[in-house]
């Protein structure tokens, strides 16, 4: 896997570990908002470690992959990228998304390079906490409409976060019908606006160390 | 349910009582106590126990002075003192 | 045991577990201490985590959300403290939320600039940490014990906030400013933080032994450890009465006493829109609740 297919999975990581963070001070238990806290903050980690083997190979640094990109230039998915603050959407996009990147860390613990491949066994490691915690939400959620809902509405979203070779065995594991993918092409304002925020206080001052 | 959890700081030291947490079931119980009591890596274990399933004992009666129970009760100084007399060892 | 004998007890420093038998004016007067202080991490958390969605670097990032999570588990050990004292935790954030209870005055404040962040986690946590050194030899036992986790987590925010103010100051004259501005805004309310200098006994939190440490003598810390770490970096502080005199008092302008009263009792710039924030999201998710606590299916 060369640097630029590794700045995918590094920029779904990094939008959704912000979108996840969000959620810091304002989730619907205290003990889950501590919980939820620590998966945002691995999918950060995550991101981080990604993009730093990604810098090497570009000639860069990892903040500046994470920050100084233009808008259009992040290639992440759609399905990370949507902001809707309400939680059955978000453990609905959290257990779809987990189980995907288990998918996808699968392959990649194979990657001919052995940082890759040494790096996604290491993800993956941290993950088999993610999926518990995903599938636990989902499993007692699974009677609630709006949980219903909200996985139907982002099922679209969540296979077009895997190739197309990929997506059979995913509609597999979550026991779903595959259903037409959205696909990774261009952004939604919901990334530009991201995009904005999270850079504001870095563009205030450019070239600061912070 | 209020879940009760103790915690092993390091191998070879006791469990000691860590807090106490609000959870639906012993699945978020674990989930919830991991992170609470373990995300900076200070715990080597957990036990995450359900309130209900501790039984508190306390009130203990110590009413007929049991020296035999206690190390205060032995006053061997004399005793030895006098001991060691008799042997010539003083 | 008596009123009197329970006091004598407590100002021996006897320590009082959740099943022992306690006045109802200790209890009272526990419970709202206890609950303001858990109010006043989760009302903390709100001006911080829009900051979290702005952090410059992936690395302030990380350490920024880990401070915010950190502090929303404090709540959480302090509430379920108050709900063992008999007020359980749903009723304290419906209290919170419509008023009726306090939070402390720092945290009825706008951030406006990442200066902010740094000025906060560096000078308003190491305020609160005093005070957090204090309650470790509260007389109620339960809550001593979890301000251990928490006077041990709060030293990861000071180091956290030094080192994102020593940068700032490493750096650009834009950067330097930033945190002299936010500074300046702090000051004030830093110096009401610890509240007036009632004398010790005169204090029934003191009396009760829930305080070991009377107001004044912790803004007296406070001021004696952080004021020489501000004028080493070649910060000004907003009191042009600010010193420490020979019997190694620090003297200092009058803080503002009725713009704290008037803060903490809801007036605050931020005050209502932070309930109201507060009260949207524990609306919107009350149904998540409802599902956690129905039976297992």
């Amino acid at each position: 896997m060369n640097a630029r297919e590794l700045l995918e999975i590094a920029d779904d990581e990094l939008i959704l570990g912000w979108r996840d963070s969000e959620w810091t001070g304002i989730a619907p238990s205290l003990e889950e908002d501590v919980a939820f806290s620590s998966i945002a903050q691995n999918e950060i980690g995550h991101a981080r470690a990604l993009y730093e083997l990604a810098a090497r190979e570009l000639g860069t640094t990892a903040d500046e992959l994470a920050f100084d990109r233009d808008p259009g230039d992040y290639r992440s998915a759609p399905l990370v990228e949507q902001r809707r603050m309400d939680w059955a959407h978000t453990i609905a996009r959290h257990y779809l998304y987990e189980t995907a990147d288990e998918l996808r860390l699968e392959a990649l613990k194979q990657d001919e390079d052995p940082e890759i491949a040494g790096l996604a066994a290491k993800m993956d490691r941290e993950e088999q906490y993610h999926r518990l915690h995903a599938r636990m939400w989902a499993d007692r959620l699974r009677d609630e409409p709006r949980f219903r809902q909200a996985l139907e509405e982002v099922w679209p979203l969540a296979l077009g976060v895997l190739p197309a070779e990929q997506r059979a065995a995913l509609a597999q594991r979550v026991e779903r019908e595959p259903v037409a993918a959205v696909e990774r092409n261009g952004h939604s304002d919901d990334l530009r606006e991201l995009w904005e925020e999270m850079t504001m206080v870095r563009r205030s001052v450019p070239g600061a160390t912070w | 349910m209020i879940y009760e959890v103790f915690r092993q700081e390091r191998k070879g030291v006791a469990f000691a009582h860590a807090g106490s947490l609000d959870a639906p079931d012993a699945t978020f119980a674990e989930a919830f106590a991991r992170e609470q009591y373990g995300r900076r890596q200070e715990s080597e274990a957990l036990w995450v126990v359900s309130r209900e399933a501790i039984h508190a004992v306390g009130d203990f009666a110590d009413e007929l002075n049991k020296t035999y129970h206690r190390v205060d009760g032995y006053s061997l100084k004399a005793k030895l003192k006098e001991a060691r007399e008799r042997a010539g060892t003083a | 045991m008596t009123d009197r004998e329970f006091l004598e007890y407590v100002q021996a420093g006897g320590q009082v577990e959740t099943t022992d038998w306690m006045p109802d004016d200790y209890r009272a007067k526990l419970i709202k201490f206890i609950e303001m202080h858990g109010n006043s991490e989760l009302m903390g958390v709100l001006p911080e985590r829009e900051w979290i969605l702005r952090a410059p670097t992936l690395q302030r990032k990380l350490a920024l959300t880990a401070k915010v999570q950190d502090e929303v588990g404090h709540s959480q050990l302090i509430y379920r403290v108050v709900e063992d004292l008999g007020k359980p935790r749903e009723r304290c954030l419906d209290d919170l939320v419509s008023g009726k209870t306090k939070f402390h005055n720092v945290f009825h404040y706008p951030t406006k600039t990442w200066g902010d962040v740094g000025v906060i986690a560096w000078l308003v946590d190491a305020a609160a940490i005093i005070s957090q050194k204090a309650l470790l030899k509260c007389s109620y036992a339960p809550y001593a014990r979890i301000m251990k986790k928490i006077c041990w987590e709060e030293s990861f925010h000071i180091l956290h906030g030094r080192d994102v103010i020593l940068t700032m100051m490493n750096g650009t004259d834009e950067q330097r400013e930033l945190v002299q501005e936010a500074l300046d805004r702090w000051w004030g309310p830093l110096m009401q933080f610890h509240g007036n200098p009632i004398p010790a006994e005169d204090d029934p939190m003191f009396v009760w032994r829930i305080k070991s440490q009377g107001n004044e003598e912790a803004r007296q810390q406070f001021l004696d450890g952080y004021v020489p770490q501000i004028w080493e970096l070649g910060l000004t502080v907003p009191d042009p009465k600010l010193r420490k005199n020979d019997d190694g008092v620090w003297e200092y302008g009058e803080p503002d006493w009725d713009e704290l009263k008037h803060v903490v009792t809801g007036h605050g710039p931020k005050t209502q829109e932070r309930l109201e924030f507060r009260r949207t999201f524990l609306e919107q998710e009350a149904w998540v609740r409802s599902v956690l606590l129905a039976e297992a299916a």
